[in-house]
């Protein structure tokens, strides 16, 4: 194999990586949305989720203890979101900008004393068989466990949506809460799901940074990512698939740019900084061109009025 | 509906930028004032020997830009903060993570009105703020590190990082195997670019075959994308990674793929013991405790600082065990020469990536040039944009 090759090799597997942590989030965010429910506090839970992962497997030495807690404290918090707009009604925008403010304030407060301290994490290691399959292996199967698990979620999350009675369930708190309501359902229940399950995979997404992409904690280590998995969402058309697409995409073109650089490519480095940020606007406009906006659930950001 | 979710979106990036700045004020955890520090009184001699003379209290504040913890640029101010806090009758407070602009200059204010004697502010941005105020507090001294301007109650200082770029890079030159090195660097404004010349110079004195390939980052403090960066550069076959973060990112990269690194700051070998070569680091105790003691006397005077070596505000760190006898000797005789005076690090000829001799041999670079520095030496690969 040669240089170039292995290089473009490293790009892809690096693509995979940096895409991770935007796909858990991107995927829990259209989860909730799905649910009839914005939460923009993804930033927050996803901090919150990185701070607890370290923590605990600082703790325990067990990352799976990391992830569970990143999980249901990503969860948690949200289940803040949910109190604001489930029962007393709140503005579901100033509600979840209000969480990522808290849940960046509290990693940072809480956090503190265990900066410059490293864990163990997660290692990466080869997938028997699949990774020796040619350039794929390379590319998919020589990564961590993490990345492993958010292979299943696109697919389970699109046989859940589709093929199922919660799915349907979701989807109609999400579209009609009313129609839900009159078909016997509990559409302000299934929005309690809604939110914590996207605060629990936030949280996953943290829980990468802290215990795989990098095996330590400091302040503000999500820096954007948790809105750009928000842009995502509305890019992906409310669509798993897609959204799997547009967090490599943008993974890809960060691992790029930074390849592009370290190949002593002679371009202004801001010019190539600006790629995933230029990128995301086109394909955005690109999107809407094609009516993308009304792939949104119907009832998305509106609150249920209680029953008289 | 669809179109009040896009509004919606817009209108809460701009609340959350807003909101973003207004809330570094909330973090202030200055730290409970020491008690009082009497100084021994002589010993038990009676009152016959003369009374030493009362020391002046002094109240000495910090202003820093990120978290004291992060064991970059604020954790090596801190730890001089502490080390001062300890000088008889000196009690220190700090406040951490304030953003550069409209909030630092309130938390500047509010410390010169609280009647503290010296106020140190450690980031560029907070170059105007802290004139604005030094300007309404001609009584107080202020330090401001890494700018250029001062007034009669104020000083600009920095240290002469790039002598210990310098030392770092004959180290990674000689461990290299490959002839690339990798340096991961936060924005291309002159006090980088200085480190990365200084550290190509130090490359190249012990192997001039070897390039330094630069990848900017554009952030100081992000340790997944700086870790990336670093394996880009891994991926491109270098073999020892440099940089100029505050994040540790780029060591952990080294370290997973087997080789070495050089750190920054502070000692980084406990984030990749089996990797880490040296590390260029900040010892700002020795010119903080003088600067306190000559406001005591009334001796301070106005000016810019820019002390080297030879006051120890930088050096290196020690070697990691890999790092072979004849590579150390040679690095601390040049160490040597570097506190003595005798040798400069911008002594000619130094030519520019293109060819262009830019420092005439026999000639030695002047601070002013230094300080502007735009342009890459012969070795660099990378662009200065």
């Amino acid at each position: 194999m040669d240089m170039d090759t292995a290089l473009l090799l490293s790009i892809l597997a690096a693509t995979v990586q940096s895409g991770t942590p935007i796909l858990y989030a991107t995927l829990g965010e259209m989860f909730t949305e799905r649910s009839g429910v914005l939460n923009l506090g993804v930033e927050g839970m996803m901090i919150v989720g990185a701070f607890t992962a370290f923590l605990a497997t600082h703790l325990t030495g067990n990352p799976w203890a990391g992830v569970l807690a990143a999980g249901l404290c990503g969860g948690g918090l949200s289940l803040l979101h949910g109190v604001v707009c489930l029962i007393f009604q709140g503005n579901q925008v100033v509600s979840g900008l209000a969480l990522t403010i808290l849940g960046l304030g509290l990693a940072d407060f809480l956090g503190t004393p265990y900066v410059g301290i490293t864990t163990t994490g997660f290692q990466a290691f080869a997938v028997p068989v699949l990774a020796d399959i040619p350039v794929l292996g390379t590319i998919f199967f020589r990564h961590d466990a993490l990345v492993y698990l958010s292979y299943l979620l696109p697919p389970l999350f699109w046989l859940f949506m589709a093929r199922t009675r919660p799915g349907l369930a979701l989807r109609a708190a999400g579209e009609h809460p009313a129609a839900a309501s009159a078909a016997g359902l509990s559409p302000v229940r299934i929005r309690w799901c809604g939110i914590f399950t996207g605060g629990f995979l936030a949280g996953l997404g943290g829980a990468y940074l802290s215990l795989a992409y990098t095996h330590l904690w400091t302040n503000n280590m999500t820096s954007g990512r948790g809105w750009i998995a928000v842009a995502l969402v509305i890019f992906a058309f409310w669509r798993p698939g897609r959204a799997v697409f547009g967090a490599y995409l943008f993974g890809g073109v960060m691992a790029l740019q930074l390849r592009l650089q370290a190949m002593g490519a002679n371009l202004p480095s801001s010019l190539m900084l600006m790629l995933p940020y230029a990128l995301t606007v086109l394909v955005l406009l690109a999107s809407s061109a094609r009516g993308g906006g009304r792939a949104a659930p119907a009832a998305l950001g509106v609150n249920i009025e209680p029953e008289e | 509906m669809r179109k009040s979710v896009s509004a919606m979106l817009l209108v809460a990036a701009m609340l959350l930028m807003a909101a973003l700045t207004g809330c570094g004020e909330d973090k202030k955890p200055a730290e409970a004032p020491k008690a009082e520090q009497t100084p021994a009184a002589a010993a038990p001699a009676p009152a016959a020997a003369p009374a030493p003379a009362p020391v002046k209290e002094m109240q000495v504040g910090f202003v820093y830009v990120s978290p004291v913890g992060d064991v970059g640029w604020s954790w090596a101010h801190d730890q001089a903060r502490k080390a001062i806090a300890e000088m008889p009758g000196v009690t220190t407070s700090f406040v951490e993570s304030v953003p550069e602009g409209a909030d630092a200059e309130r938390v500047i204010q509010n410390m010169a009105r609280k009647g503290f004697d010296i106020i140190f502010t450690t980031s560029f941005g907070y170059m105007d703020p802290t004139l604005k105020v030094a300007e309404q507090f001609p009584n107080t001294t202020f330090m401001h590190c890494s700018g250029y301007k001062t007034a009669p109650n104020m000083s600009n200082y920095f240290g002469r990082m790039y002598q210990a770029r310098y030392l770092t890079g004959m180290v990674a030159g000689s461990m290299t195997k490959s002839n690339i090195l990798g340096y991961v660097a936060a924005f291309p404004i002159p006090e980088v670019i200085r480190g990365i010349n200084a550290y190509t110079l130090g490359v190249r004195a012990v192997n001039p075959k070897a390039e330094v390939r630069v990848v900017w980052t554009k952030t100081w403090y992000d340790p997944a994308t700086e870790k990336e960066a670093a394996k880009s550069l891994l991926d491109v076959g270098a073999d020892v990674i440099a940089q100029h973060q505050d994040s540790p990112g780029p060591q952990e990269a080294a370290q997973e793929r087997g080789v070495y690194s050089v750190g920054y700051n502070s000692d980084m070998s406990h984030f990749a013991p089996k990797s880490l070569l040296t590390s260029a680091v900040w010892n700002w105790t020795p010119f903080y405790k003088d600067v306190v003691e000559k406001v005591r006397k009334g001796e301070w005077k106005s000016g810019s600082f820019w002390p080297g070596m030879e006051h120890g505000i930088v050096g290196i760190a020690p070697y990691g065990d890999m790092v072979p006898q004849d590579v150390r000797s040679k690095v601390d005789a040049r160490k040597a020469e570097i506190v003595a005076g005798t040798y400069k690090v911008f002594s000619g000829p130094v030519k520019d990536q293109n060819g262009v001799v830019r420092v005439p041999d026999g000639q030695v670079l002047s601070d002013q040039d230094m300080l502007g520095m735009t342009w890459f030496v012969e070795g660099v690969v990378g662009s200065t944009q």
